[in-house]
This record gives structure tokens, sequence and C-alpha cells, in this order.
């Protein structure tokens, strides 16, 4: 009787042993990734309830950043076209969202339409906007096409800044959109199937799904024709192209499917953060994400992940730091060494090009080296 | 769409009898003062082993680029499977079955053996991005059929114990055979080898000229073949074409063009009227 219980997925003691092809390509392959996968997942459905606000919503951002970051790692860790504009696609879902989204009786544009809306709506145009520009990656490549993205996120910086309309112009900005799912208000207090949530609660918990969500669609990507036609692209392109590959294609297919990330990540970033000016959108947030993928792990969805919690509690990490270095201050004008926000832009920089000279792989490279540390344990190969 | 039962690694027959697979007429080929190709003219025939010899920069990787749809003739025509491929662009080439391997490596070098032979299956696909993005039922179906069409390769070619390795990695005559087998997964009605042995060592070589005659005997595949080692061409040939300046000096039987004049002064220089140094 015990026999039939039994489960044909692998076989004992054997991990990498599979027995149909199904099995070898499913998402979590081996019992281990399952499990881990499980774990992470389960603790972080706990956090909430162990962890302070203001350290939830740090988490909730880089949560909503790391669809971003996901996002730029499809066409430039993928893809390989390097991508200095995703700011400008961050900015274009932000403002979709807003306006989509925001208060229809306010000082600037709004429509005042539900989620479920304006979330797609603004992933959408960002996309438009990704097939515009996927053209001329097609004539472009390597540090020219860096540059022309580059210009991209002027010419959104001078947009959002002009368009007072609908951003509300610089120093002054907008309110994102309200947070009601299905007519469930994330910005409430009260109990959920007799959970007392609050606020900062609700939003990590969103933002934890959006990001399962995402990451899933992302690895799907990654894993089908579509992301190995990526990497074909990225690796030899005229070989590519002589087994088949259509380079326009997928490169158009590369800037749409990262900027749609872009768009929805930033709609949602934004309505949590609530009120952001268009300065926002400027070249810093571009490195900022490029920096966590670099950080994180290039083409990779978990290094994703793992690079845009880090940069974005990067803020806070360096406020922990000064508190603990008597000639670090923590306000902008009080004098001092340094200042908060100087250490943490240090920190990137240093962080940056840590990285790429001792950990190109990123903070993946350091997990796998961890990982096949112990699973050859206790022998050293 | 049709299923293809994976044990079945055959050529298309798409081809009615005694007409070529490809045929190249008159083909020149220019670069602004260089004349690379010159009235090109050949046929290869279905199960053909057709071999393309001549000293360096005799324009025998240029007729590659041409057929593959790199490089566009100013002249001539070339007809594959009946129709003309001028003017087509490398994919939509490859989507009619033209395969090819290079003579410098062009692998994807990060991705695995698995991931490399996967991507000659990329006419093959079967779903568009949104079932990728989904990853429901036909994406997953499709994958499924076409992995086990990579693993009937990775058979054939003896690969099995790097399959999940990157290719990066791998020997240089292992990453020949992948390149091959990256070209069968393709499901080839022609295949074009430029330099399969180049580099090689003995041992290394038997076996690709072993993995050669298999494609030609068991899977039926017209090939053209670009190579410099001899004895290999002379072996293996069913018909040769010599060529020399990208012009084409003699094309018959490898006996016939190993005994050749003209042959063996372009190869060998000297002879009466110039002196050739190449």
């Amino acid at each position: 009787m015990s026999m039939v219980k039994t489960r044909s997925r692998g076989l004992r003691g054997r991990p990498l042993a599979t027995t149909s092809y199904a099995e070898d390509m499913t998402l979590l392959n081996t019992p281990a990734k399952r499990r881990s996968t499980f774990a992470i997942i389960l603790v972080a459905f706990g956090l909430p309830f162990m962890l302070t606000d203001d350290l939830l919503l740090v988490l909730t951002l880089g949560l909503i950043a790391s669809v971003g970051a996901i996002g730029l790692n499809l066409v430039t860790g993928y893809a390989g076209q390097v991508s200095l504009g995703h700011a400008f696609f961050i900015g274009l879902g932000a403002y979709t969202g807003a306006v989509l989204g925001g208060d229809p009786d306010g000082a600037v544009l709004g429509y005042g339409l539900p989620m479920w809306i304006w979330l797609p709506a603004s992933g959408v145009v960002a996309a438009l906007a990704g097939l515009l520009v996927g053209p001329i990656a097609v004539r472009l490549r390597g540090l020219y096409l860096a540059i022309v993205t580059l210009g991209l996120v002027f010419l959104g910086d001078h947009i959002f800044r002009e368009s007072r309309d609908l951003t509300g112009g610089p120093g002054v900005g907008r309110r994102g959109p309200d947070l009601v799912v299905f007519g469930f208000d994330l910005n409430d207090t009260g109990p959920v199937l007799g959970v007392m949530l609050e606020r900062e609660q609700r939003q990590f918990l969103f933002a934890l799904i959006f990001l399962i969500v995402f990451a899933i669609l992302g690895r799907n990507i990654a894993r089908s024709g579509v992301g190995r036609a990526f990497s074909a692209v990225r690796d030899r392109d005229v070989a590519a192209a002589v087994i088949g590959v259509d380079l326009t294609r997928y490169k158009i297919m590369a800037f749409a499917m990262s900027s749609f990330f872009a768009g929805v990540a930033g709609a949602l970033y934004f309505a949590v953060v609530g009120v952001f000016e268009p300065g926002t959108f400027g070249l810093l947030l571009s490195i900022q994400y490029l920096a966590m993928i670099l950080i994180g792990g290039v083409a990779t969805i978990s290094g994703s992940i793992m690079g845009a919690l880090f940069v974005t509690s990067l803020g806070r990490i360096s406020g922990e730091i000064a508190h603990f270095m008597p000639f670090i201050s923590t306000t902008a004008g009080s004098g001092g060494f340094l200042s908060v926000f100087q250490l943490e832009a240090i920190l990137y920089g240093l962080l940056i090009i840590g990285f790429l000279i001792f950990e190109p792989r990123g903070l993946f490279g350091i997990w796998m080296r961890i990982r096949n540390y112990w699973k050859g344990w206790p022998f050293s190969y | 769409m049709s299923d293809q039962s994976s044990s079945v690694l055959h050529a298309h027959q798409n081809v009615p009898a005694g007409e070529p697979v490809v045929s190249l007429r008159d083909v020149t080929l220019r670069f602004s003062g260089v004349t690379a190709l010159s009235g090109v003219d050949f046929d290869v025939y279905p199960g053909e082993l057709f071999a393309v010899i001549g000293p360096n920069g005799a324009g025998k990787t240029s007729i590659f680029n041409v057929l593959s749809g790199v490089y566009q003739p100013q002249e001539g025509s070339v007809t594959f499977l009946g129709q003309s491929i001028l003017g087509k662009r490398p994919h939509r080439i490859a989507g009619l079955g033209m395969a090819r391997t290079f003579q410098n490596i062009e692998l994807f070098s990060n991705l695995d053996v698995v991931d490399n032979l996967m991507l000659g299956r990329h006419h093959h696909l079967g779903y568009g991005w949104p079932s990728a993005v989904a990853w429901l039922g036909k994406a997953r179906r499709r994958e499924i059929a076409n992995r086990r069409h990579v693993e009937e390769i990775i058979d054939f070619l003896e690969i099995e114990a790097y399959r999940r390795l990157p290719v990066g990695m791998l020997p240089y005559g292992i990453q020949k055979r992948i390149e091959l087998g990256r070209a069968l997964a393709m499901e080839p009605a022609l295949l074009l080898l430029d330099e399969p042995v180049a580099g090689m060592n003995g041992e290394e070589t038997e076996d690709m000229a072993r993995f050669i005659l298999d494609v030609k005997g068991e899977l039926d595949i017209p090939m053209i073949l670009v190579e410099h080692d001899m004895g290999l061409v002379m072996d293996l040939a069913d018909r040769v074409m010599a060529m020399d300046f990208g012009t084409p000096i003699r094309t018959g039987t490898p006996t016939e063009v190993q005994d050749d004049p003209e042959v063996v002064r372009a190869y060998l220089g000297g002879g009466d009227d110039e002196e050739e140094t190449s």
C-alpha cells in the first residue's frame, strides 16, 4: 500500500535525477528548491506581524521595486540591451496610474478609476512606449544604445516637469492613486478575516502577492523560448539570426515586456509613497535600478528581488550606520563630516564597484557559492 | 502544426527526386572594390555531400554567408527548395530549413547545452509570447515535445554527459559537436558545415567525420562542407568544387578535382606566368 502513496517526483537521495522532461522543466525542479521557496514565502507572510511599521514600509517599497528590477533585468540582463531609460518607463507608469486612479476633484487631472483598471493600464502605456523605443535598439547596441536611452530620461524629465496639469510640476508634485483593491482599502485599518491588519501590514501583504505574481511571470518569460531568444540575442546576434531568431522582433519585445513591468511597478510604488514630484524620475532612478540588478545578479529573477530589497533599504541602512558613527549627521543641514544622504550615495558607488570587481554575479552569485558549499559539505567538491 | 514524432530526425523530403535542394547561378558578390565571389555556379542534390575547397580568401565562407542571407550578392540567383532566397533576412531563410555551423564557434556560451539546442528548435517553438508568459498548456506541452527532440540529438551526438553545463566551459571539440547539434535541432533541409574539424586533433577529427557520415547516412540530410583538411574532404565528399579568388575553377568528383592541374596550381602557387602569394 505504501507504494501507492510514494510520489513519483524524483528518486530518493538524488534530487537532480528526474524521470520525465516535464519534471526536469518545472519551475522548482528539486525538493530543496521547493522547500526553501515555500519557507521563504511563509516567512514573508509572517513578517508583517513581526516588524515595526517603518521597517515594513521600507520592505513594501522594496518588494514593489523588485518588479521594476525584474523588468530591467529582462531587457538588460537577459536580452543584453543596456537601458538607462528605465526611470522614464517607471515615471510613465506612475503618472498613468496617478491620472487614471487619482482624485477626480483634485487640483491635477484624475479620473478616480479603480485599481483593476489603472494598474494594468499603467503597464500597458509604458509597454507601448517601450514598443516605440524598441526599434532604436535594433539599430544600436552597447554604449550607443545606453546613450540613446539616457536621452529618453531627459526627454521624460522635461515632459513630466512641464505638464503641470498631470504631474503638479516640480517642487509641488501630486498624489498617487488610491489603493483600493476591489472595494478593499489598503490604507484603512481594521480586521481582515478576523486578523487585525493596519495600513502598513495590508500594503506589505498586497505588495508581496504582487511580486509573487510578477516574479512567476518573469521566470516564465526567462525559461521559455522567448527568454532563450533574448539570451541568444545578447550572446551572439549574428548566430541568433542564422538559427532563426528574428532580432528586431525580440529586441522590441524585450523593451515592451521590460517597460510593462516598470510601468506597473512605478504606478504601485508611488501609490504607496503617496505624494511624488517629477524630479523623481531622473537619471539617478535609472542608476538605482541598474544598481539593483548589478548588486542582485544579472539575468536572474531571484537576484533582481535580492538587489531591489537591498538597494531600497540602503537609505535605512545608512541611517542605522549614522547612529553608531558620531561624525555622520542625520539631517542635511546640521554640519558634521558627512550627512546620511552623502553616506548613502557613497555606499551606492562602493557597492557597484565592489560587486563588479569581486562578484559580478551579485548577491545571487554569493548565494550560489554558499549553496554549493553546503551541497558538498563536508567535502570541498 | 505537425507534431514531429520524436524518434525521426530525418530531413524534410519536400524536394522532388532529381531536383536540386539548392542551386546557385552566376552569383557575384562585391564589397566596394573587392570581388569576393564571381560567377559561382553549383547545385546540391538530395542526400549529397558537396564540398567546397580553396586557399584562404577564396570565398568559401562568403558562399555560406550568401546562402544564409548575411550577405546580399549583386548578381546571380540563389534558389533553395524551389524558391529564391535573395533578399530574404537570415531568420526567414533559417525558417525554410537552412542550418549552419560556423568556422569560429558561435554558440551561446552562457547557456547550457540543452538551451543551446533548444534555441535550434526556435522555428519549431509552436507558441507565442502570451503563452510563454502564462506557461499554461500550450507552452508547456510544446517545450516538452521540443525537449524530447533535443534529447534525441544529444543521444545521436553522444553528448549526454555535458547536458547541463554552460557551453563556454566545454572543450573545443565538444563545442564543435554541440554546434552541429544546434544545426540538426533545426530539422534542416540543407546543412552548411564551415570547417567542422578546424583546430581539432586526430581523434576529434575522426569523431567528427563519423558524425558527418551518420548525418549523411542515417538522417539523409544534404550538406555543403567547407574544409581545409583534404583527407577528410576526399574521404567524405560526393562532389567537390575547388575555388580560387572567388571563382570556381573545377567541380567534380574528389579524384577529378585532386588531379586537376589548375587546382594544384591554386594551392601550391607558382606555375608559368604569375607568382601568387596567398
